[in-house]
């Protein structure tokens, strides 16, 4: 069954079956490796996506719910010579070690910042709290998301 | 140019946070097949055979068991574990046979139609049945190696002492939860020759399985890490069994055959830290000045030796913790049990026997009445002092300073001085009908060592190799750098802090110094990625390299003048590329004997002190870590980021151990192999974390200093959050993990 939707910004069409893991497809018939996939039971949130805007495990999305909708992946962020502030910041602050659990974070925040521009501690906290990093100790990821908040908002004109 | 000591960008973060890092999983070769594993579901048998179903549709399918494998043995310490087992099931979740095919869904299938017949014998669970011998199952005792340390007559100074105390302190199965499941791609090409790319902490291990089990000669191996999404220890020795299997397969099958484990495979499968119990009787002065300690540790190795013997070892050369003894006596015993193998885990066997002494130490001062931290400063290890092997300790011993500095930062007497509960040593119940929560407050500290680089003869018995090479930029005609090692970077950042050293050392910018891709094809071997060695040992050496190829570049400048890009240039243009390698060279005087545990057990040692505070639910008996401060002496921080990311990560890898994680074996299967219910900590989880670092140089360091940090934060997490927990609400935990049905039951003991 072909699948419309928007993938990072753009319209794409996928012949797959509905009922495959939206990570699967984003993985397979895509090749967007940049999902990554920790646990399979939407645990540890390296396969976060944004759908519409929300975070969502693709581990645990129907490829067939996407119909229609917007999917974002860590791959609509940036590239390697255009970093978001986001991932600027990742680099800059440490907020990444080994890197697997970080496109999930990185994604999650994306949507933090997008609904709260200037976010707290707890607010950070809790935005990223359905994601695991085994190697930072979460300090550095906290740091690097309140770097990008003021990066951001220094960048808005006026 | 003042690399070394700034926080610069990491190279590999680019890649890294937009996804196009490339991990084992993300490589797609055509024609690769999927393979997977059988596995035994009890703990201990006699394979009989394995028999393929006959109503199972198997066209297509490769299926491989032990009769398969060229020599069964997986090349460690000892050579005591099967590729795949033949005759004995010796644990569950021990590898039977292997299938690969096009499809994983119906590997896995097939998967359920091989028939393991096995006739089971009683299996022994635990270290108490393993000692009392109710089966033998490893040697004649079930033990798989036993150490003595012994200074002076601990037996006789402990008899004399106005103070002693005993105690026995015990920690569980800790699993690595590693964010990316171990996984390999392996192919055989047309001559014979083995390739394989893995998630792995160690290349050459991987090369000298396969070389072993395949009967292969060093050039037609070929073992390349991908980049690898963490490993503390849980990828140092298991890759090799997977690669192992991956290249069964493949040379089965005439494919590429790729294998990745799910969470649950493993967890049930793959390593885990030892258990362990500690039993610990001193003597000190009524002042708390220690005088003599007698050490009894016992470590669950697991199924097979893997490395449990230098896990034991490490952890018996630390059971005396940052402290002056005149006399002591430890004796350690690694044990077999028919449960999955324990291997190497951040730390290697110090956390363990850390956690029991820094109860110890807990227990001198709540008897005596001390500040714990006060005991402590009293009894530090200085400059001049000797450890448990007779070790004199020369240099860079900071740990009075880390004290000083942690205590400072957390404002410990302040703190310390606030909640009530502990200075009663009563635990109270909230009164009857209460509403409201009641909440309990308290501080509590650890202090302790880690000895950086291999233990004993370790090092000089690897002979450590890195390589340096100037080569021409193919784009720009430039001279470029090249790191080249067998070290890896799985997330600790080599790769930065090589290229660091290389660029500070050959007066370039780090640009122009790139590190290759760990490949056996393609490095010498710098020893594998483990015991805090890297950047103290190998980056040692790397310097060492690099300096002495910046002085032929400088060495013909001055010889022929112009500048140092002419002088590189007119080399590349004499010989191609130039090569520059190194060995590690001993530092002089140092001496070790393997025999009687006596000598410079260590090059060196970091040390480190961590105040936690908790906040404990006196209803749910839950602890939250609200702060961590923690000072640790790195000898000097090559990047300070970094630095500090290990510490913390290390820390709360701790405070998990402490207080949540806790993996439940039933007949020698684990139970809760899921992150659904084996639970690490999360951000909400996490502490706030004050992370401090100080610098006492190691002359022998690279960059003007640097000792090993990788493994220390570990030992020191969860003695402090214990601490904590007892100063918040009276009650003393000994076992690890303090979970809160523990301390609710232990509460009920300890009110009056």
């Amino acid at each position: 069954m072909n699948v419309r939707f928007v993938l990072n910004g753009r319209p794409a069409a996928v012949d797959a079956p509905p009922s495959s893991r939206l990570l699967d497809v984003l993985r397979g018939a895509l090749g967007l490796t940049g999902t990554k996939e920790g646990c399979g039971e939407g645990e540890c949130g390296s396969c976060t996506v944004l759908l519409d805007g929300a975070p969502v495990n693709a581990c645990l999305v129907l490829f067939g719910q996407v119909e229609g909708r917007a999917v974002t992946t860590v791959e609509g962020l940036g590239d390697p010579e255009h970093l978001s502030p986001l991932q600027e910041a990742f680099v800059k602050e440490g907020g990444a070690q080994c890197g697997i659990c970080t496109p999930g974070f990185l994604v999650s925040a994306e949507a933090l910042l997008a609904a709260i521009p200037q976010p707290g501690e707890t607010d950070i906290r809790e935005a990223l709290a359905g994601n695991l990093c085994r190697c930072t100790g979460y300090q550095r990821i906290v740091e690097a998301v309140r770097a990008a908040a003021k990066e951001r908002t220094s960048r808005e004109p006026g | 140019m003042a690399l070394v000591g700034r926080s610069v960008p990491r190279p590999d973060g680019p890649a890294k946070v937009t996804g196009r890092a490339r991990y084992v999983d993300d490589v797609a070769v055509p024609g690769t097949l999927v393979g997977a594993t059988l596995r035994s579901t009890v703990a201990r048998g006699r394979l009989r055979g394995i028999a393929k179903d006959p109503s199972f549709d198997w066209t297509g399918l490769t299926v491989v068991t032990a009769e398969n494998v060229p020599a069964n043995v997986v090349a460690l310490i000892e050579e005591d574990q099967p590729v795949l087992a033949a005759d004995d099931v010796r644990h569950a979740g021990e590898p039977l046979a292997l299938v690969a095919g096009e499809d994983g869904l119906r590997v896995q299938r097939a998967l359920q139609h091989l028939r393991a017949d096995i006739e089971p014998l009683p299996p022994v669970l635990t270290v108490a049945d393993a000692l009392s011998r109710s089966a033998q199952i490893y040697g004649s005792d079930n033990v798989f190696r036993t150490v003595h340390i012994a200074k002076g007559d601990a037996a006789a100074a402990i008899a004399a002492c106005p103070v002693q105390l005993s105690g026995t302190y015990t920690t569980p199965h800790q699993e690595h939860v590693y964010l990316e499941p171990q996984g390999v791609l392996a192919h055989w090409d047309e001559d014979g020759g083995a390739h394989v790319l893995s998630s792995c902490q160690c290349p050459y291990y991987i090369h000298k399985g396969i070389k072993r089990t395949f009967g292969l000669t060093d050039e037609r191996v070929d073992v390349t890490q991908a980049v690898t999404g963490g490993g503390f220890g849980g990828k140092e020795e298991y890759p090799t069994i997977l690669a192992l299997h991956a290249l069964l397969l493949a040379k089965a099958s005439g494919r590429p055959v790729k294998m990745i484990y799910d969470r649950k495979e493993d967890i049930e499968a793959t390593t885990k830290r030892h258990p362990s119990s500690v039993s610990i009787t001193s003597g000190c002065d009524r002042d708390g000045t220690l005088r003599a300690a007698s050490i009894r540790i016992v470590l669950d190795g697991g199924a097979y030796v893997t490395l449990s013997p230098v896990v034991l070892s490490r952890g018996a050369l630390h059971a005396a913790g940052a402290y002056r003894w005149e006399h002591v006596a430890i004796e350690a015993q690694a044990v077999a049990t028919n449960t999955p193998p324990n291997g190497a885990f951040r730390g290697f066997g110090a956390p363990q026997t850390i956690w029991a002494m820094e109860r110890h130490m807990d227990r001198i001062a709540r008897t005596l009445r001390l500040d714990p931290l006060l005991l402590r400063e009293k009894n530090l290890l200085r400059v001049g002092d000797t450890t448990p092997t007779g070790q004199f300790l020369k240099e860079s011993v900071g740990v009075a300073r880390c004290v000083e500095e942690a205590k400072k930062a957390s404002r410990w007497e302040e703190r310390r001085a606030s909640p009530a509960p502990a200075a009663s040593g009563m635990f109270r119940l909230p009164p009857p009908g209460a509403v409201t929560a009641r909440k309990a407050r308290g501080v509590g500290a650890s202090v302790y060592l880690h000895g950086a680089g291999f233990t004993g003869s370790g090092e000089l018995a690897h002979r450590a190799r890195i390589a340096v090479d100037l080569l021409a930029d193919p784009q720009t005609g430039r001279a470029r750098f090249r790191v080249r090692g067998g070290s890896t970077d799985i997330g600790q950042g080599t790769e930065t802090v090589f290229r660091q050293i290389a660029a500070e050392a050959l007066w370039v910018s780090m640009d122009r110094v790139e590190f290759a891709t760990p490949s056996t094809a393609a490095v010498p071997d710098s020893g594998p990625t483990v015991a805090s060695r890297t950047v103290m040992i190998v980056g040692g050496v790397l310097e060492a390299a690099a300096r002495s190829l910046f002085a032929q570049i400088e060495g013909e400048r001055q010889q022929k003048g112009g500048s140092f890009e002419d002088a590189a240039r007119r080399l590349l243009a004499a010989h191609g590329t130039v090569t520059v390698e190194r060995e590690y060279e001993p530092p002089p005087g140092l001496a070790w004997d393997d025999a009687t545990y006596r000598g410079d057990a260590y090059p060196v040692y970091g040390w480190g002190c961590a105040i936690a505070e908790v906040e404990v639910d006196l209803d749910t008996f839950e602890t939250s870590v609200l702060g961590l401060w923690s000072a640790h002496d790195v000898g000097r921080a090559i990047h300070p980021t970094n630095c500090k990311g290990q510490i913390e990560g290390g820390l709360l890898q701790a405070i998990g151990w402490a207080l949540q994680e806790n993996l439940v074996m039933r007949e020698g299967r684990v139970v809760n192999a899921r992150l659904t219910d084996y639970v690490i900590p999360t951000i909400l989880d996490a502490p706030r974390f004050t992370t401090l670092l100080v610098e006492d140089p190691f002359s022998r360091g690279p960059g003007g200093g640097a000792k090993g940090l990788g493994e220390i934060p570990m030992d020191g997490g969860a003695p402090a959050v214990a601490a904590a927990v007892e100063h918040a609400t009276g009650i003393v935990c000994d076992d690890l993990p303090l979970l809160p049905e523990t301390l609710f039951a232990l509460s009920k003991e300890t009110r009056r």
